[in-house]
């Protein structure tokens, strides 16, 4: 466990008790508390500013007493140490199935997870997301994936369900068969029933899913007057392909492929985030040089997808110099990833256990001579746009996320951090190779598109000099050759949390196995899920034509929140 | 300002000299592209695009078509705001099925004559995600398909080839 502070762990330990809380703790950072104290727990949580991180439930889980972890490396440990108790909970009640809930916190860089149960045939639990609106959505989406009913939610209408499956079916209950009983053709979500807006003058936008540019599908609803935002009313789901579903049964080295498909622009990331919750799940380490390996597939995605953000955001406002400019460098940068590891968006070169690919001491060189030249673009095109002031007209105080509102949704990666929200995995639960490098996470306060844009430009400095770190540690012959460890079948019902810094921030992957080294359950929580919430707050009191600069300033991933 | 237009000036025009070792292929293809276009179309090619159901890998590839390497409206190939404009559908993902019916619309929305090209292994043949209670699998399922690009993704080269074999 990180160094939290011990008395205020206590404190709020306490608080718990005196709550009438009992904690039965399958491992300590695993506690499992009775369902009818879901909320108040939430409460005392969000007193001691304990952080929302993603919620996730599980049909009668395949049983395990423990959660396995990494135990030597004490700033190492997400999940814990193999602690197998005796008294674990009792899963099954009389025979009756039991939904099993999880909600992880997040505080000081320590992951939490807290769970309880509820029975099948009335699986009610009270709701979180009157204490955190984290919890909106994700329990939404639980509700229309298993039928368990959050009382008390703030918004009880339909997230992930349009009209591919009824009422009263779920389609992650075991009983729902993969293939479900669409009909021919889905009809369109048509009765959905969106926030209205009324009096002199105000009037609805509808748009999409289908939009005009090269983008991924969902509704926007506005209200609006004259050409001022009053209202934005997200409506995704559209590109639910079932991923949850699709990952049971297939096996760990399956759903790394399946990983990497979960958000297109983020495969490095999810990939390395799967990774870690199997091996957690496993209990193998991956050699250092996979590591190092996995950091630099990172950190080459992360500058990729800036690079292109940055274009993007200019080209939103028709500054066509800086989008041509930014583009060009995302172009080379990927043809360099073609040429080094085989795959422009470097998918499908994470394996369990460690990495499917490796660098040359003359691919290194390369790496050099490319961050070198990158360093010497961005000077000439970061001075040119800094000078611009009409990219300054249109950047500056538009799409404003305060720090308040930033936190309260748990915003995170760049988004969080353009409005003063600091927290960044690589740093605050460091995971390997990132203890050995030496880095800043840098931070702006002032939460508007300028924010978004530089601290864009910022991470890609920290990126490049974390890559002239990790180049000459790969180039340091004293580190074995290796780049896999061995798999080894997990128990039946070990279970793992991956927690990595992808280019849009946090990501939180949950697995758990079932028999055979099948995945009994896989639940990826992509940073736009809180993002999402946030940029609903950034579009108000902005005028309709800069929604797509907002939007793209935030840039949150439809396919990784739909799943 | 000066500093833009001297940045400017020393980038130079990309997506001629860079192709002269690596992009020769692609400016041959395009020129033959254009020929070919020329002749159905009249020298241009609407395409509308339509993500069913994709990742959003798919999607990065066909952004990098409009990138100065490619810059591929020199081709008169150009990506357009409605299906009402467009000659094509490049259609990228699984149909999920939230978004069968808005699949379906588009097509309908799109003029005759029309083409419509399957971009990814995903639209071509299922790929990751395959037939499913949430996925139509393949464009073909949902829509006539005429021309397939497959790739996970197809890289920014595979999609200009795919065009071709359109025409």
């Amino acid at each position: 466990m990180n160094p939290v502070n011990k008395s205020s762990e206590n404190d709020f330990l306490n608080l718990l008790t005196e709550a009438g809380i009992v904690i039965r703790t399958a491992s300590p950072l695993v506690w499992q508390i009775e369902a009818e104290h879901w909320r108040t727990f939430a409460e005392l949580a969000m007193l001691h500013h304990y952080r929302w991180v993603a919620g996730w439930v599980e049909e009668n889980p395949p049983q395990s007493p423990f959660i396995k972890g990494e135990e030597n490396d004490s700033s190492q440990s997400l999940f814990l140490k193999e602690e197998a108790t005796k008294d674990s909970p009792p899963l099954q009640r009389g025979g009756v199935g039991i939904f099993m809930v999880n909600a992880c916190f997040e505080k000081n860089g320590t992951y939490l997870v807290l769970r309880t149960t509820v029975n099948l045939n009335h699986p009610v639990l009270p709701s979180q997301a009157t204490v955190y609106p984290a919890a909106n959505r994700s329990e939404r989406h639980s509700h229309d994936m298993f039928g368990i009913t959050f009382t008390d939610h703030p918004d009880p209408r339909r997230w992930t369900r349009h009209q591919a499956w009824g009422k009263q079916d779920f389609p992650l209950r075991k009983d729902f068969p993969l293939q479900g009983s669409p009909p021919a053709i889905t009809p369109p979500d048509r009765h959905y029933d969106f926030i209205k807006g009324y009096g002199e003058g105000v009037y609805e936008i509808p748009v999409g899913p289908i939009h005009a540019g090269i983008i991924e599908p969902a509704h926007f609803r506005f209200q609006a007057v004259g050409e001022l935002i009053l209202n934005l009313e997200e409506r995704l789901g559209y590109v639910h392909k079932g991923i949850e579903k699709l990952a049971e049964g297939k096996t760990a080295q399956e759903l790394i492929r399946l990983a990497g498909r979960v958000s297109g622009d983020t495969t490095v990331g999810h990939s390395w985030a799967a990774c870690m919750a199997m091996e957690h799940a496993a209990g193998i380490t991956p050699p250092p040089r996979a590591s190092l390996l996995r950091a630099v597939l990172a950190e080459r995605e992360r500058i990729a997808n800036h690079l292109g953000d940055m274009g993007a955001i200019c080209n939103d406002v028709a500054f066509s110099f800086a989008f041509m400019q930014f583009s060009r460098l995302r172009e080379s940068w990927l043809r360099h990833n073609a040429r080094l590891f085989g795959h422009r968006l470097l998918m499908d070169k994470l394996v369990t256990g460690g990495v499917a690919c490796d660098v040359s001491p003359s691919d290194c060189a390369l790496m050099t001579q490319e961050i070198a030249a990158l360093r010497e673009e961005l000077a000439d095109i970061i001075t040119a746009v800094d000078l611009n002031t009409s990219l300054e007209d249109r950047l500056y105080t538009a799409g404003y996320l305060s720090k308040q509102t930033a936190a309260a949704f748990g915003t995170l990666g760049y988004v969080g951090r353009a409005s003063g929200q600091a927290f960044d995995v690589r740093r605050d639960a460091p995971y390997a190779p990132y203890q050995q490098l030496n880095f800043n996470v840098p931070i702006e306060t002032q939460g508007d598109i300028a924010s978004r844009f530089w601290i864009r430009a910022k991470e890609i400095n920290v990126s490049l000099k974390l890559l002239e770190q990790l180049l000459t540690h790969l180039s340091d012959d004293t580190i074995s050759a290796d780049l896999v460890t061995a798999w080894q079948t997990p128990a039946v019902g070990s279970e793992g949390l991956g927690c990595v810094e992808g280019w849009r921030g946090e990501i939180v992957v949950y697995i758990r196995f079932g028999e055979n080294n099948q995945i009994a359950r896989y639940y990826p929580r992509d940073p736009s899920q809180h993002n999402w919430l946030a940029l609903e707050k950034i579009v108000l009191n902005n005028i309709v034509p800069d929604f797509p600069v907002c939007n793209k300033s935030v840039n949150p991933s439809y396919s990784g929140t739909d799943l | 300002m000066l500093r833009l237009f001297s940045k400017i000036i020393k980038t130079g025009v990309v997506s001629e000299s860079i192709p002269v070792v690596q992009d020769d292929e692609l400016e041959a293809l395009g020129i033959e592209l254009k020929n070919q276009i020329s002749k159905k179309f009249s020298g241009s090619i609407a395409i509308r695009q339509v993500d069913a159901g994709s990742c959003n890998g798919c999607e990065l590839e066909i952004h990098a078509l409009n990138n100065p390497y490619y810059a591929i409206e020199r081709f008169g190939i150009h990506f357009v705001a409605s299906p009402r404009h467009a000659d094509v559908l490049l259609v990228t993902g699984v149909v999920s099925r939230h978004m069968q019916t808005a699949l379906l619309r588009v097509y309908e929305a799109t003029p005759n004559p029309k083409w419509v090209i399957a971009a990814g292994d995903c639209a071509t043949c299922g790929g990751e995600f395959g037939v499913s209670y949430a996925s139509c699998g393949a464009v073909a399922n949902v829509i006539p398909v005429d021309l397939k690009i497959a790739g996970c993704p197809p890289t920014p080269l595979a999609l200009v080839q795919g065009l071709l074999a359109l025409c």
